[in-house]
């Protein structure tokens, strides 16, 4: 079911799969403008060019060891070859409680937004959640967050703009002790991972969580935007060196981006993505669906040649607002 | 089905492949890729066409790592392709470097020439910002309204996002920081809130009014006539996107998405504290056409530049940005204090003092941190396997072991004994052992400037040069 929501968001913007490439297939044999294509659509999907080459070679050799000689056919085993790389299985949820995740990420990549959507899971699944406000930094993040809190009817622990992050973790993991929450979720500061002072706040972060509730943080998640390209790879890699981060995020995925740096991380960093975000409603995050991403990775969005500003297209139109 | 027999898995070889390309790419400048490529060509004459060929791959890879759009690099490949052609072999450089320089060039034209704001009509003049979610408007906002009150401007801005919770606190609370009055009202439209709002600034005297507007994917049609809606009531100087450094493949459909109903008249590019390459500005100009007027560097308040297309070229080709850290070097150093310095320096007179001074123009320069970033990729690993807040600690550290010696001392490190570095170590706070190591270091160092001062130049290593 949560695959539908996410299929039926992404049908918005984009057209089916495979959609450029299927007209690619009409030509009957493999020439070279086919595999430049399909270059062109792994690399256009955030794939970065050194996966996109050595799915192609993988694919050539394929097609010569089993005698292949039709364009479908190749897409048949790209489409097997991706969702193999991704076998990475999203980690089962946690079943102990109090249960705390811990947001991270850098700036503007959806992480208070992501709180309020994880918050909103958690609470229909009968759990009693409260949210942390860890980011002291950015003005009235704190705001923003106990708006959401307000919405969802959820506690919101807040700490004084630019106090110690924390000390608002240490504060709400003691609250979720003596108020007997299940699932306490915090949202940290944007960072970027270049930052060394930033991250290692980070680390204290979790240390303050891990202190007054042993074993926390139970998740971290790196929140990563659909359209980050290539440096998502070294993002990822930096907040793993920092943090035991447990999983992934791809939040803003209804864009036009496809979120293929996601698919890199996983096969590079074996970080199992956890959630896709996309939409404006608290429902708009479902977890991960590898048959589902790899669909979204090689559907083609509406297609605008360059140099020219066509009509919009019909649809593209986003009906909920 | 896979063919049976493979050792590896896809995944496997997918890991494998990118973690060494990742490791060579730290590790290797584009110059010096290049440099791999044109090893056996030590011909004079033109550059010939199989060579050419070659590295073009090269410099291809390093574009599409860097995240320019695909079919960007397609067409501007063609254009260094020829260019490389026509071009003799200079005697001073190597090919690689020659071919770096063509395809540098073929970059800073493609980025095209920095534009001002165009700050000209009725007063006050509206500055749209546009952009995705969490593109960074709302702190460009606030920078913005800083950099141009810092030009004499009276500023207002107007919080045109009624959507995100909370995204009218955070520009008012911008707004007080900085001293920008900021113009909300929640039960207003975002079209009329801008006409309300820069109708409110008139009457404050402003010169220029800010719009901070809401975060849209440019695929959201009724959001996007909103936009519209808003520049026809308003009609701004300047529709500016914001757009994210980090910003992958999609840039090039971002940038059109909005450019197409809008029109915009220039660009921001945020986020370029990080260490992404930044390619998606290439694919963002060439579909628009706009200029990129600003670049944003921090989250400090001040952390707004005007664009160079110089330093991202460097830096979309892995290059650094030497020229940025030779202006701050530049206006760090005292050059007449440097050059009586350096003149005592090569005649062996290197003392302490000397060293102390030193430290202190480095530090000058700003946090190590940023000034390794601004470094070359590879060049030495100098801003990978230094950690710059490391050695930023350690510099302190040393300059504290020298500011708790006598003057005396400082001139004549001889008469430093067990005793007196005892006392050093613990006016310092630091053991005797890291006394022990800087006297170790100066002597290596006075060593070294000793014998430039014989030999000139050449007796430095390389990296000092």
């Amino acid at each position: 079911m949560e695959g539908n929501r996410w299929r039926q968001a992404l049908a918005r913007t984009r057209r089916t799969a495979f959609g450029r490439l299927a007209s690619l297939v009409g030509a009957t044999d493999l020439s070279s403008a086919f595999w430049e294509g399909l270059e062109e659509t792994l690399v256009q999907a955030d794939l970065g060019i050194k996966i996109a080459q050595t799915l192609i070679t993988d694919l050539k050799e394929i097609s010569r060891a089993e005698g292949l000689t039709r364009g479908d056919q190749i897409l048949e085993r790209l489409h097997t070859l991706l969702l193999r790389s991704l076998e990475m299985v999203p980690n089962p949820e946690p079943e102990m409680r109090p249960l705390v995740i811990i947001l991270v990420g850098v700036n503007g990549s959806g992480k208070t937004t992501s709180a309020a959507r994880i918050a909103h899971r958690w609470l229909s699944s009968g759990d009693k959640v409260m949210l942390a406000a860890a980011d002291t930094y950015r003005a009235a993040a704190s705001e923003q967050l106990e708006i959401w809190g307000d919405r969802l009817g959820v506690e919101v622990i807040t700490g004084q703009s630019g106090s110690d992050p924390g000390a608002v973790v240490y504060n709400a993991a003691q609250a979720t002790l003596a108020r007997d929450v299940d699932v306490l979720i915090v949202d940290t500061s944007g960072r970027m991972h270049t930052e060394h002072n930033l991250m290692a706040e980070l680390q204290k972060i979790c240390r303050v969580a891990g202190k007054v509730i042993p074993g926390a943080p139970h998740q971290v998640l790196l929140v990563l935007d659909a359209t980050t390209g290539q440096n998502g790879l070294a993002q990822a890699q930096a907040f793993t060196d920092a943090v035991d981060v447990t999983g992934v995020i791809v939040a803003k995925l209804d864009s036009s981006a496809r979120g293929g740096v996601g698919f890199a991380i996983n096969s590079v960093l074996g970080l199992p993505i956890q959630y896709v975000g996309f939409g404006e409603t608290l429902e708009d995050l479902s977890a991960f669906d590898a048959e589902a991403f790899v669909d979204g990775l090689l559907a083609e969005s509406e297609t605008v040649p360059r140099h020219e500003f066509p009509a919009p297209n019909p649809h593209s139109i986003n009906s909920n607002s | 089905m896979l063919s049976a027999g493979r050792s590896l898995s896809a995944k496997q070889t997918v890991r494998r492949l990118v973690c060494q390309s990742w490791c060579a790419k730290m590790f290797e400048t584009l110059t010096e890729r290049l440099q791999g490529v044109f090893r056996n060509l030590s011909r004079r004459g033109k550059l010939r066409p199989a060579d050419v060929d070659t590295a073009l791959q090269e410099i291809r890879l390093a574009l599409l790592e860097a995240d320019v759009h695909y079919q960007v690099v397609k067409d501007f490949l063609e254009t260094v392709r020829e260019e490389s052609l026509g071009e003799d072999i200079s005697r001073s450089l190597n090919p690689a470097q020659q071919v770096v320089g063509i395809l540098n060039r073929e970059l800073i034209v493609t980025l095209g020439e920095p534009a001002p704001l165009t700050l000209v009509g009725e007063k006050p003049r509206a500055i749209m910002l546009v952009g995705l979610q969490g593109s960074g408007k709302t702190t460009t906002a606030a920078k913005l309204a800083r950099w141009l009150r810092g030009h004499g401007e009276r500023v207002w801005m107007v919080a045109a996002d009624p959507r995100r919770p909370a995204a009218a606190e955070q520009l008012k609370v911008l707004g007080d920081e900085i001293g920008v009055p900021v113009f909300f009202d929640p039960k207003l439209s975002p079209p009329n809130l801008c006409e309300a709002g820069k109708e409110e600034a008139s009457k404050g005297g402003a010169s220029v009014v800010i719009l901070d507007t809401a975060g849209r994917s440019q695929l959201d049609q009724p959001m996007m006539e909103e936009l519209r809606d808003i520049r026809d009531a308003i009609h701004p100087v300047e529709v500016l996107l914001v757009a994210d450094a980090m910003t992958g493949q999609e840039a090039l459909r971002i940038a059109q998405g909005f450019q197409e109903p809008l029109g915009l008249t220039g660009m921001i590019l945020s986020k370029m504290d990080g260490d992404a390459r930044g390619g998606a500005a290439i694919s963002m100009r060439v579909v628009t056409g706009v200029p990129i007027k600003f670049i944003g560097t921090g989250e400090a308040r001040d952390a707004l530049e005007t664009f160079d297309p110089n330093r991202l070229a460097s830096r979309i080709l892995g290059m650094g940005d030497l020229r940025g850290l030779y202006e701050k070097a530049e206006g760090s150093f005292d050059m007449d204090q440097a050059g009586q310095q350096a003149a005592r320096l090569l005649q062996g007179e290197f003392t302490l003092e000397d060293f102390l001074e030193q430290l202190a123009m480095m530090r000058r320069m700003g946090p190590l941190g940023k000034l390794l970033e601004m470094f070359p990729t590879g060049f030495g690993g100098a801003n990978l396997q230094v950690d710059g807040n490391v050695a930023e600690r350690q510099l302190i550290r040393t300059q504290a072991i020298i500011q708790s010696m006598t003057s005396d001392e400082r001139r004549r490190p001889d008469l430093l004994n067990a005793s007196r570095k005892r006392r050093i170590a613990s006016g310092s706070g630091t053991t005797v052992q890291e006394v022990n190591q800087l006297l170790r270091q100066y002597k290596q160092m006075r060593r070294m400037f000793k014998k430039a001062g014989k030999r000139g130049m050449t007796g430095l290593p390389f990296k000092l040069r």
